[in-house]
C-alpha cells in the first residue's frame, strides 16, 4: 500500500504555482486509483496557511508545512532540508511534485538523502492495480518510455501542462508544522532577486496561445543580396507585440550571438527550442525561416497545431511535421500579417 | 583578486543530436539500435560547462580542471580526439555504459566515487560542474545526487552565468520559469553548478592543447575503471518512438496577402 505525499512550494505572492495545482490533480488521480492510497500534502514557504486553505478541499488526510522566511526563497539548502523533513514526517513512499525550477534543483538531492529514486519530466501516469506506471521521454523527447520501479521512496516530478489544474473550493486547512533548523552551510547561498535576460523585450511567454519560432534565415542575405537585420527585428517584435506570442528560436540563430555574427538583439539562449533548448507547450506554433529536421521536431513535440513559412517547398523540417507549409518570403508575409493585426 | 578553483566537470558521450535514433530491447533492458556505431559527441550541456570551466580557470590562475567521464572506453577515446584540443583538463575515465536507460542513482554513485578518489583534489576549492541535464536520460538529477554524496549543499541548476567576485563570492544566474533568471550569491566554493548553455562559444581547436592533454588522457583511458551501472529496480514496459508524421498541406503560388489573412484567421481562431 502506497502512502502518497503531494509536495509543493508557494510563490512570492504566497499562492501555489499553476504547475503545483496540476501536480495535485495527478496526485489525486493516483491516490484515487490505488487501494488505500492515503494522500498527504506537504507545503514549503513563508505564511503558507493561505496556500493550504486554497487546496483545503482536495481531500488530503493531512497538511504538513515547513514555514518561515528562510523557506520563502528558492535555494537548494533550505528547500532540500524542508522537503526531506516533510517526506520523513509523512512516511511517504510516493512523492509527487511539480517540476518547477525550484524542485528540479532540490528534490534529486533529497532523493539521495532518503536513498530513494527519482523520475523527472513525467508526462503521464497510470495505475495497473497498485502498480504505478509512468511515462517520460528519453534522448531529449525523441523516444517515450513507460516504466515502473520497485524502490521507495519514489519521487515523481510532473511536467507542466500535462494534467488539468485542480479546481476546488477554498477552506480551512489544519496545518501541522514541521520544524527544520538550517545550518550555516545551507545559508551560504543568498538569493539576491530575479532579473530578465538582457534583451529589448520580454519575449518568452509560457502561457501564450502561440509559439513563434524564428530561424537563422532571418539573418541571412535576402533576395536583394543584402542582410536586413533591423527589418527582421522590427517585424518579429511587431508580430510578438500584436499577437502576444512567445518567441522561440533555432539553435543556429542563438549560437550566432556567441560566434560574433549578425544577431537579433533580443534573442538569447533562453529562446532556444529543440534538443539543446526548451520543449515548450503551446496550442499553436508558427515557424519562420527554419531549416533542419531532427532537432526541430523535438522543439515542437508539444505544439498541437503547427504551421511554417519557408521559401523551400521541400523543407525537411516542415514536410510531414507541420500541418501547413506556406511557401513564401517570411519578411513579406509577417509584414502583411502585422498590418492586418494592426488594423 | 583571483581565487583558485578545483573544477570537476562531469560529462559523457551522447549520440550526435543530428542522428536518427531508434530504441531496441537488449538482454539487460532497452538501448539504442547500433548504439556503439552512432557518431557521438560530448553531451551538449556538459560541453558548455567544460567551456565555462576553462574560462573560469583562465581568469583564476592556479585553478585546475578534471573531466570525469563515464562511457564506453573506445567511444571516450574517439571523443577525446576532438575535445582534448579545445580545453586543458585531466581526464578521469570510467569504462561503463553511457546509455540514457541506466539509473541516475547508480551513475551518481559511480561518479561520486571517482571524484572522491581524485588525487590532489582540494574539496574546499571544489566546483562541481556538469550539464543541467543530459541529452540521453535528460532527467537533470545526477549532478545534485553527486553533490549530496560529496556533502555539497550549495547547488545551482540551469546556470547561464557564474562570476567570481572580489572577496571570493560567486554570483550565479540560474534559469527559472518565464524566461527569467534567479540571481544568487554564494560565499565561494564548494558548490555545484549544473550549467545550461552559458554564454561562451565552442573554443577553437588548439593542437598544442591537444598534445599536452594527450599525455595524461591516454594513460587515464588505459587505467579506466570498469564500472557497472544499470537500472536495478526499474522495469521498462515499453520504449517507443512517437508517431510524428503529419499530412502537410503545401500552400504555394499564393499572394502574400491571402497567406497573411489565412495566418491571422488561424491565430485568432
Amino acid at each position: 500500500m502506497e502512502s502518497i505525499l503531494f509536495l509543493a512550494h508557494s510563490q512570492s505572492d504566497g499562492t501555489l504555482p499553476k504547475s503545483a495545482l496540476e501536480a495535485l490533480s495527478a496526485a489525486l488521480e493516483v491516490a484515487g486509483k490505488m487501494s488505500g492510497g492515503g494522500l498527504s500534502v506537504g507545503l514549503i514557504g513563508d505564511n503558507i496557511q493561505g496556500a493550504a486553505d486554497a487546496i483545503a478541499a482536495c481531500g488530503a488526510q493531512k497538511f504538513l508545512a515547513v514555514e518561515g522566511p528562510e523557506f520563502s526563497v528558492s535555494r537548494y539548502g533550505s528547500d532540500a532540508a524542508a522537503a526531506e523533513a516533510l517526506v520523513r514526517q509523512s512516511g511517504a513512499t510516493l512523492v509527487l511534485a511539480p517540476g518547477t525550477s525550484r524542485f528540479s534543483r532540490s528534490l534529486p538531492g533529497v532523493n539521495q538523502r532518503l536513498n530513494g529514486r527519482i523520475e523527472t519530466h513525467v508526462s503521464g501516469l497510470d495505475c495497473a492495480g497498485d502498480t504505478l506506471k509512468l511515462q517520460r521521454w528519453y534522448y531529449r523527447k525523441r523516444m517515450e518510455a513507460t516504466l515502473t520501479r520497485s524502490q521507495r521512496p519514489w519521487f515523481v516530478l510532473v511536467d507542466a501542462g500535462v494534467f488539468p489544474v485542480w479546481e476546488g473550493e477554498a477552506g480551512s486547512a489544519n496545518l501541522e508544522k514541521v520544524e527544520v533548523a538550517l545550518d550555516d552551510d545551507c545559508k551560504r547561498t543568498q538569493v539576491v532577486g530575479v532579473e530578465a535576460p538582457t534583451s529589448d523585450a520580454q519575449t518568452i511567454r509560457p502561457d501564450a496561445e502561440l509559439l513563434f519560432v524564428a530561424g537563422a534565415g532571418w539573418t541571412k542575405k535576402q533576395a536583394d543580396g543584402e542582410i536586413h537585420l533591423k527589418d527582421a527585428e522590427n517585424l518579429i517584435l511587431g508580430f510578438l507585440q500584436k499577437s502576444k506570442a512567445s518567441l522561440g528560436s533555432s539553435k543556429s540563430l542563438v549560437d550566432q550571438s556567441c560566434e560574433g555574427e549578425a544577431v537579433l538583439t533580443f534573442m538569447s539562449h533562453l529562446n532556444q527550442v529543440g534538443q539543446t533548448g526548451a520543449t515548450p507547450r503551446h496550442p499553436k506554433g508558427l515557424a519562420t525561416c527554419c531549416h533542419g529536421e531532427e532537432p526541430h521536431v523535438v522543439g515542437w513535440r508539444f505544439i498541437n497545431e503547427r504551421r511554417a513559412i519557408s521559401i523551400d517547398p521541400n523543407c525537411g523540417w516542415a514536410i510531414g511535421k507541420a500541418d501547413v507549409l506556406y511557401v513564401a518570403d517570411a519578411f513579406e508575409v509577417i509584414a502583411k500579417v502585422n498590418e492586418i493585426l494592426e488594423s | 583578486m583571483s581565487a583558485e578553483y578545483h573544477i570537476v566537470v562531469c560529462g559523457s558521450v551522447v549520440p550526435d543530436p543530428l542522428q536518427t535514433l531508434a530504441p531496441m530491447q537488449g538482454p539487460t533492458g532497452p538501448g539504442l539500435k547500433n548504439e556503439l556505431m552512432l557518431p557521438a559527441v560530448l553531451d551538449p550541456f556538459a560541453a558548455h560547462s567544460l567551456y565555462e570551466a576553462a574560462d573560469l580557470a583562465k581568469k583564476n590562475p592556479g585553478s585546475k580542471i578534471w573531466l570525469v567521464s563515464l562511457g564506453n572506453k573506445m567511444k571516450l577515446q574517439q571523443l577525446m580526439m576532438t575535445i582534448a584540443q579545445k580545453v586543458s583538463f585531466e581526464l578521469v575515465a570510467l569504462d561503463g555504459s553511457a546509455s540514457g536507460f541506466t539509473d541516475s542513482f547508480e551513475v551518481a554513485e559511480v561518479l561520486a566515487g571517482a571524484i572522491e578518489n581524485i588525487a590532489g583534489l582540494d574539496r574546499s576549492k571544489l566546483l562541481l560542474f556538469g550539464g543541467c541535464s543530459s541529452a540521453s536520460r535528460d532527467a537533470g538529477v545526477t549532478l545534485q545526487m553527486i553533490g549530496e554524496r560529496l556533502g555539497l549543499v550549495n547547488q545551482f541548476l540551469a546556470v547561464d552565468k557564474l562570476t567570481s567576485e572580489d572577496g571570493g563570492n560567486l554570483r550565479i544566474l540560474e534559469r527559472i520559469e518565464g524566461g527569467e533568471y534567479q540571481v544568487s550569491t554564494c560565499s565561494g566554493p564548494p558548490a555545484v553548478m549544473g550549467w545550461a548553455t552559458g554564454n561562451l562559444p565552442e573554443p577553437p581547436n588548439n593542437p598544442q592543447v591537444g598534445m599536452a592533454n594527450m599525455r595524461t588522457i591516454m594513460p587515464a583511458l588505459q587505467k579506466a575503471t570498469a564500472s557497472q551501472v544499470g537500472a536495478a529496480g526499474m522495469t521498462f514496459e515499453k520504449v517507443e518512438l512517437p508517431s510524428q508524421q503529419r499530412k502537410t498541406r503545401i500552400v504555394k503560388d499564393t499572394p502574400v496577402e491571402e497567406i497573411a489573412r489565412e495566418i491571422v484567421a488561424w491565430i485568432k481562431g
